[in-house]
């Protein structure tokens, strides 16, 4: 709340009493408020747009690359697997071929061919020839199984069938991971014999580790009953159930995203070998793919938080520094305004009083002849020159119109305009004269007055006859607030450098708080009907700021006034 | 001495001829600028006392013309307007300063009048 009472812009809580129908045009507020919206509105929107639009077309490039590269590796890796068996059938096929049933129920021929395979192809632990009636007739390898019958054996029934069998990864018998490949050849007039051979799966491993399986991959063989051909990587050993599901059997390559037991995503590219049991999987975890967009995507939100924050702060700023100007403007309008206001009534009143004055001129001047001639006549008879009523009254007369001359004189001086004089003035000098002025009155209703003097007070500039009006008009009024008895005080200080300040304290009746700010007004008197023209107090005014000056009330109702009038030691230059 | 009084208000002028007459100075008067035109052809007066406002023709443009007719008269000018512009042209028009604002004290303006002539005849 501190804060925001620091920041908060000078015109936030303004509202223009005076405004009418068109106080929207001054809520400051509500411009501020429409501007910072329509603006972070223009240049936040697009940026977030086509920051969006950016994430999802360059997401969605790199999650359809990865599948591609997966896809395509998938495949590669499925043909040289099929490659890789379909040799082996194939360089049996070429045995069988080549050898009669009879050379290769030759046990040292069988065991020269399974050393000749050794060499030329490796892999090849052992070879068998089964005859028709599914014995094994010749056996060469580690094992005595020799005789063996297999008639009953599912493989064999297979390879009788379809002429030849890849069986599943199997342990042998130094707990290496085998497969048997058997093919059947047909001599003629229905009889038949297979030969069987087993493999270790070493080479079969190199096919398949060989891919360099980014972002912690892992490729391998399973069965069809999800069982593990080869190792891996995180998948478990050979012949371990495999933890993923065993995925649908397709022609083709697949991708599928699926989640494992750690709740990691991964992507799954799998594809069926055919003729053989095998399924070729190839597993990544998709986090690990996507990392580097992970890091690119965080640059991206940093960049765009930053120029959020950045297109904020300066619309902000710049909002606010605008507003606050245009409100400044708008005080200085107002204050402009008001000041043309003032002098515009300033100046029809003056222009009033002096077009009454000048109209009651005339008509004075026709009394004052008038009652002047009278007396002229009065005063040459003698009869009538000693009536003392007649004498009386007609000074009466005369003397009303000096009066309501002298009243309209000082209405048509508060217009005229003459230029003021400058004097080296001592101020102590010129109350003395303005209250000696008043001496009488002071001393009728037993007034108490004090002047105090400081010694530091120069001697001023200054026009003597306006400050003579304004220290008596200030007086006059202090002496109407002030019951008989009552205590005034003239004090005359110096108020910093180059200005002094006159203070003029009574213990009179004193200023209700509503009325202080109006009494320099024109036309505004308190004591109506006792005489006041209310003009008093405007004119001393007007006279102080003609002298450069400036006049302040304080007062408090019951207790007392005091008018403070500050004048310049030399008279300021006219701009 | 004689003197021209010019001002619209009649009873004005003639109630101000009749006490300057009272007092030994012989006065005429006129309520317009024609009127005094006329009289100032026909006679010599010492001293003009003009209103500064008068119907159809100013004090200050009589003045002009009463000089061309009677280069040696004196003027003096009374106003019921006690503005800066009645103030400057006045003084502008008259070298002593010669203006007064109604209603005028007789004393003053007999006095003013006399200080006018003897002011000339000290400088022929």
């Amino acid at each position: 709340m501190a804060l925001w009472k620091t920041l908060k812009p000078v015109f936030w809580d303004y509202v223009d009493a005076a405004a009418g129908p068109f106080a929207r045009l001054f809520n400051f507020r509500r411009m501020w408020q429409l501007t910072v919206l329509l603006t972070v509105g223009v240049a936040v929107v697009p940026l977030v747009a086509i920051t969006a639009v950016d994430y999802q077309v360059t997401q969605n490039s790199i999650e359809s690359e990865i599948a591609l590269r997966t896809s395509r590796l998938v495949s590669n890796t499925r043909r040289a697997i099929s490659f890789f068996l379909e040799e082996r059938r194939s360089a049996l096929d070429f045995i069988v071929r080549d050898n009669s049933f009879e050379s290769l129920n030759d046990p040292e021929r069988l065991q020269a061919i399974l050393n000749n395979l050794k060499r030329s192809f490796g892999g090849f632990t052992d070879l068998g020839v089964i005859d028709p009636l599914g014995y094994q007739r010749i056996y060469v390898g580690p094992y005595k199984l020799e005789g063996v019958d297999y008639s009953e054996q599912a493989w064999y029934r297979e390879v009788l069938e379809r002429g030849v069998h890849i069986s599943d990864v199997f342990l042998g018998f130094r707990q290496v991971p085998h497969l048997i490949i058997a093919v059947r050849h047909d001599v003629g007039s229905g009889v038949h014999f297979v030969l069987r051979a087993t493999l270790d799966t070493e080479r079969f491993n190199h096919l398949i580790s060989y891919p360099e399986v980014a972002g912690g991959g892992d490729a391998f063989l399973i069965n069809r009953d999800g069982k593990l051909q080869t190792p891996s990587l995180s998948h478990g050993s050979v012949l371990d159930s495999l933890s993923l599901p065993v995925p649908a059997l397709s022609q083709n390559t697949e991708l599928v995203e699926t989640k494992d037991a750690k709740g990691r995503l991964n992507i799954v590219g799998y594809a069926y070998i055919e003729q053989t049991p095998f399924i070729l999987m190839i597993v990544k975890n998709k986090n690990e793919l996507m990392q580097p967009w992970y890091k690119t995507r965080l640059q991206l939100m940093g960049f765009l938080a930053g120029s959020i924050t950045i297109i904020l702060v300066v619309i902000l700023g710049v909002a606010t520094y605008l507003v606050n100007r245009i409100y400044l403007a708008d005080q200085k309008r107002i204050t402009m305004l008001h000041q043309v206001e003032y002098s515009n009534k300033m100046a029809t009143i003056g222009r009033l009083a002096a077009g009454v004055a000048h109209e009651i001129n005339n008509p004075l001047a026709v009394i004052n002849e008038k009652a002047g001639l009278i007396k002229d006549l009065f005063t040459m008879r003698k009869e009538c020159a000693q009536d003392e009523k007649l004498m009386k009254s007609i000074n009466a007369v005369l003397s009303s119109v000096e009066r309501c001359a002298k009243i309209t004189r000082r209405l048509l001086g508060f217009m005229r305009n003459t230029g003021v004089v400058a004097e080296r003035i001592d101020l102590k000098e010129t109350t003395k004269e303005v209250l000696a002025f008043l001496g009488k009155e002071a001393e009728y209703r037993s007034f108490h007055i004090a002047i105090h003097m400081e010694d530091d007070v120069p001697l001023i500039t200054s026009d003597r006859g306006r400050l003579q009006e304004i220290f008596l008009n200030v007086v006059n009024n202090s002496f109407a607030a002030m019951q008989d008895g009552g205590h005034l005080e003239v004090t005359v200080r110096r108020s910093g450098e180059d200005l002094v300040a006159v203070t003029i304290r009574d213990d009179g009746c004193g200023i209700p708080k509503a009325d202080l700010e109006r009494v320099f007004e024109p036309f505004f008197s308190t004591k109506s009907g006792k005489g006041g023209t209310g003009l008093g107090l405007s004119i001393t005014s007007g006279l102080v700021q003609e002298l450069g000056g400036d006049i302040r009330v304080e007062s408090e109702a019951g207790k007392g006034t005091s008018f403070t009038v500050i004048l310049p030691i030399t008279p300021r230059k006219k701009e | 001495m004689k003197v021209l009084l010019v001002d619209d208000e009649h009873e004005l002028v003639s109630t101000l001829a009749e006490r300057l007459s009272l007092r030994g100075i012989q006065a005429d008067w006129a309520v317009s600028g024609e009127q005094a035109l006329a009289l100032a052809e026909r006679n010599s007066y010492d001293v003009a006392v003009l209103d500064v406002k008068i119907p159809r023709m100013s004090g200050l443009e009589l003045k002009r013309r009463l000089n061309l007719a009677r280069p040696a008269m004196k003027f003096i000018f009374m106003t019921g307007h006690g503005s800066e512009d009645d103030f400057r042209s006045c003084a502008a028009e008259t070298d002593e300063g010669c203006y007064l604002v109604k209603p005028v004290n007789i004393e003053d303006l007999i006095r003013k009048m006399n200080e006018l002539l003897t002011a000339s005849e000290e400088r022929p």
